[in-house]
Order: C-alpha cells, then structure tokens, then sequence
C-alpha cells in the first residue's frame, strides 16, 4: 500500500502545464521545477516528496512531451485522475510513474486528506471518510513496467539502448 | 461480428483474427518517425541496435533552422545517428524540411491499412491516408525502433459519418471546433470519420481534421479510404499496401450524424479547446497583437489559399502581425507558384519557413506578457505559444486572416460572400 497527501486538480489538466514550452531543451532539474507555474504558482514550493495527484477527466491531455517524468522526478507518489489521457498514460508506463484512472475519486477527497492505494487489491481508501473505491486494475505487463522504472530499464538489459552516461 | 476500420488495421499487425475493445495488442510497427525534440539532451537514448532502418523516418522539425545552440547540438545529434544507421528518409533543414506529420502526407508515409508510431501527439493525422497512426512518446518509439513492436489498449469507437458540404467559409477546423464544442473529449475511443460527405472534404482539409484529432484526446482518429486518397498515396509512395474499409457489421459505441452544410465558423476561447466553441459574433471586436496561421493542422495549401483570398489587396492592420508558417518547404514552394506567398507579404504578413514554430511557443512568433492571439493551429493552452499570461483564441485561417485586417476577431464572411455553395 502507498500513501500521501492530496492534492487537487480539475478536469483536462493539459502536459504544457506540467512541462512548459519554455523549459522543453533544459535538463530534467530545471523542467522539474517548472511543474504547473502556470496554473499554480509556488505550488512547486509547498509540494513534498511523496505528496500525490487526485485529478477530474482527461488528466494530461495534449503533448507527448515527458511531463510524467517531471512528475516522478518531483516526488508525486501516484495519480488518481477520473480518467487520463491515453499518450499520457503510455508515458506514465514508460516512465515509470504510477497513474491510475479511478473513477469517483475527485468527489472522494478534498486537499490535505491521506490518500491510501493498494495496487495489489486494486482499492483506493480515504482513511478520514472512510470511503473506498476501486479502481479497475492495470493489466499486469504495463503495471510491472510502471512499477520497475519503465521502459528504458528494460531497453538497457536488453543491450538495446546504452546506459546514460 | 465485423471490425472497425481501427480494430481491423490493429488485428492484422497483431497478426490475429479480430481484436475488442479492452483487450491489449502487441503490434509490428509499420513506420516509425523522430524529430528534433527527440535528440535533445535533455531527452534523447542512445540507440545500439536498430530493428530495420528502412521503417524509420527522421524529420527536422520543431526548431528549424536551430533557434539556439541547444536545438543545434539536437539536429547534429539527429544528423549523426541517421548516418551510423543509413536511415534514408531523412528530412534536414532544407528543400525537404517541414513539419513532421505534413511530410509524411507530402511523401504518403503513412501507408492505408498499416501502423505509424511517432512520439509527437498529432501523429494521428496520418489517419486521414487510412493509417492507424498514433503520438506515442518518446520512450514508446524508442521501444518500436528498437524492437519493431508496440502495443495498443483497443478503444471503443465513435463515427462520424459525414453528410453534405460545408458553406462556402466554412472550413474543416470549424467541423472540428463543432465536434469540440457539441461531444466534448474523446478519451480512450478511436474516432472514425465516413460517410457520403467524405466526397466534399479534399485531403487537405481530412488532414486538418485528423490532426485536430489529437484535441480530443482520442486514440487514433482514421478515415475510410476512398479512390482520391488512395490515387493520391499511390502516385507517390510505390509500397504495397492493403486500405482498410470497415465491415458492414463493425461495432461502434456510437454512430453520429454529422451534417457538414450546417455547420458555422467558430472560436475556442482561450486556455481549452474542448467544451470551448462560440460563434465567431459572441467574440467579435476583441482586439489582437497577433494573428498566426500555420502548423501540422493549418498549413497546408488549402490554408494558404483561403488566407490570401481575404487578404488579396487588402493591409494587415497596424499595430499587429499576421505571421504564416507552411506545414512543409513543398507547400512552400506551391504557394510561391500559386501567387499566394506574394499576396500575403504584400498584405504585411510574414510568411516564414516551414517548422512547428509559433504553435509550440518556439520561435518566430511567440508571445509576450498580456498579448492576445487568434490563431488557426494545433492549441491554444495557457502559455502555449509564450508567455502564460498572453491569451490564445482559435479558429480557421478565415477567420485569423479576417481578423489580422480588422486589427480585432471578425468574421471572415463577407470574403466568401460570393462563393457558390
């Protein structure tokens, strides 16, 4: 089971928020930093590491750009969104990021609630309301890709990519 | 029961008889394409071993010619690696320079009835060739260059099926700013585009909707073959292929009428384009510093055509730019020989090379603190095109034009008023 603090986004939360035009050639430090400066500013600051995302519909819509890595690399324990775009989605897989579409999980937690998510019994817990949702599960190949890293762990074993230097 | 055009396209590269919906598909990747975005620093792997260099496309194409030494060390990086793998559809910045998704439609790339991966989102305008053509990320294609696989969640489907004509005016992103507007998001389905009125839409403007796919969040957005676009791939691609056309019993989550000549120009407003549609008169009189016309969705001759029938003889108002990227240097040139470029420059427009550009908030064209911007591309998200106070309306490069010689959002009608329906 993991677990952390919630905080709240709404509906069709789009990648140019998460990772920003103007820091796209920058390193991943400086591209972390810029997590919605737009739509939040200073939230960056506030945030904690192991601090998680409950989010409305269409969570990451718009570019391919790496803002799953962005989020993974600033902390974000996991997602829960009402739905998640699909491209945003595969990066999350690929990157290593856990997201899980789970729906009812906007109206189930306000800011500041513990957020519990158990992806071996595929259950979401609210421990202050008690309520309980359950996500349907992520197929096993994807999940095991999200959970170990992604996919350039595996591309490296495979002698396929090299290593980063 | 029969398959949809998506679900028949994904079964055959998964080499199974039929795919449904919720089931996952490991696929051969019949074409995969990178961009200069891919070989940045900041992003790129290196490849060590390249399952067949023939299925790879490289395409310069954001930040082109380089803005900065940064997209410099990219494109060196681009150059080098199509070079240790003899890649040899390469498109450098030069005489077949353009934006990635136009010049897989110049040169017909995507292929009907076959797979197309590229990291970029709008990947899915190669749907308008009948390709099952998908944004997949940077890892993602890196995972199908290397392996010649990738693997797709089937969607339900939702199709369109196109009746009539638009009105003279009316182009093919106000049929997608009415889908936008009218059903919202389409996340998880494909979209399938049909009908008798597919006859009306020129490649072109399927292109333009294909692409605009991408903004509703759908998987792979594909279009029933027909003869024209079939003549089309084939005078210039000699590979085989096999169009898929769905079968008369597919399965839909939703069939949806869809009557082009009803349709009105529209405006998204700002920061989102989905649920985010209004007539262009609710909007009118709202001045603009810039007025841009360009991109993978808006650059295509079609656009160039429809910007200098409004602006022929006529001035860009002062104290705004109207800037104009081509999609590809191809559609460069034909708007050279068409008289376009020349009209539009005469107007005081910038006519500028082919690259993302503007769209992506790059270079040439991006905005300042508090500016307002019409634009016919891909997105008008908070800070896409610069800074994120600068405010993004979106609408058909007639409307953009229109609005670039009033100096204010205006309906471009009256330059259409003569036009036969």
């Amino acid at each position: 089971m993991i677990s952390g603090k919630v905080w709240k986004f709404g509906d069709d939360i789009n990648t140019d928020l998460m990772l920003p035009g103007a820091v796209m050639s920058k390193t991943e430090a400086e591209q972390a930093r810029a997590v919605f400066a737009a739509n939040r500013p200073g939230w960056i600051d506030q945030m904690k590491p192991g601090d998680v995302l409950v989010a409305g519909r269409n969570f990451g819509m718009g570019s391919n750009r790496p803002a799953s890595r962005s989020l993974r690399n600033i902390g974000i324990g996991f997602l829960l969104a009402e739905s998640i775009n699909g491209l945003f989605f595969r990066n999350s897989v690929n990157f290593g990021f856990v997201a899980v579409e789970c729906p009812g999980c906007f109206a189930a937690f306000e800011e500041g609630d513990t957020a519990e998510l158990d992806l071996d019994r595929w259950k979401v817990v609210n421990p202050r309301t008690g309520a309980t949702l359950a996500p349907p599960p992520v197929p096993d190949q994807l999940m095991s890709l999200m959970r170990g890293g992604g996919v350039y762990p595996m591309l490296e074993r495979q002698g396929l990519i090299a290593p980063r230097a | 029961m029969g398959m949809n055009i998506a679900e028949k396209i994904l079964a055959k590269a998964a080499g199974k008889p039929r795919v449904v919906p919720g089931e996952i598909a490991v696929v051969e990747v019949g074409t995969a394409v990178l961009t200069d975005m891919n070989f940045l620093p900041a992003s790129w792997r290196q490849i060590l071993k390249m399952h067949d260099p023939r299925k790879v496309v490289v395409v310069l194409d954001h930040l082109v010619p380089a803005n900065e030494p940064l997209s410099a060390a990219a494109h060196t990086a681009a150059r080098a690696f199509v070079k240790r793998f003899g890649i040899e559809r390469f498109h450098d910045v030069g005489r077949d320079q353009g934006i990635s998704h136009v010049v897989v439609a110049d040169n017909a790339y995507a292929l009907p009835g076959t797979v197309m991966v590229n990291p970029d989102s709008h990947t899915c305008g190669g749907g308008a060739f009948n390709c099952a053509a998908r944004g997949v990320g940077l890892p993602e294609t890196i995972f199908a260059v290397t392996t010649g696989k990738s693997w797709f969640r089937i969607g339900e489907c939702i199709r369109y099926e196109l009746q009539g004509k638009p009105r003279p005016g009316v182009s093919a992103k106000d049929v997608f700013l009415h889908i936008a507007g009218k059903w919202g998001a389409h996340v998880n389905q494909n979209v399938e585009y049909g009908g008798p009125g597919l006859a009306n839409l020129s490649l072109n403007a399927r292109r333009t909707l294909a692409i605009m796919g991408t903004e509703l969040s759908a998987e792979f957005v594909i279009f029933e073959p027909d003869e024209a676009m079939l003549a089309y791939v084939r005078a210039r691609n000699p590979a085989p292929f096999e169009p898929a056309a769905p079968d008369p019993d597919a399965v839909y989550k939703e069939r949806r009428p869809l009557a082009l000549d009803t349709i009105e120009p529209l405006v998204a407003l700002p920061d989102t384009i989905v649920n985010n549609s209004v007539r262009v008169a609710e909007v009118a009189g709202q001045k603009i510093d810039q007025a841009f016309i360009g991109s993978c969705a808006n650059g295509t001759l079609d656009d160039f055509a429809v910007a200098a029938k409004v602006v022929a003889g006529r001035r860009v108002a002062p104290g705004v730019r109207l800037i104009v990227t081509p999609g590809s240097q191809a559609i460069y040139r034909d708007a050279l020989a068409a008289g376009y470029v020349a009209i539009l420059a005469e107007a005081g427009a910038v006519v500028t090379s082919a690259t993302c550009g503007a769209c992506v908030g790059g270079h040439m064209g991006v905005l300042g603190p508090g500016e307002v911007c019409i634009t016919a591309s891909t997105r008008n998200f908070k800070g896409r095109m610069g800074d994120p106070s600068a405010r993004i309306y979106m609408a058909s490069p007639a409307t953009v034009a229109a609005s670039a010689l009033a100096g204010r959002i205006a309906s471009a009608a009256e330059f259409f008023a003569g036009d036969l329906a």
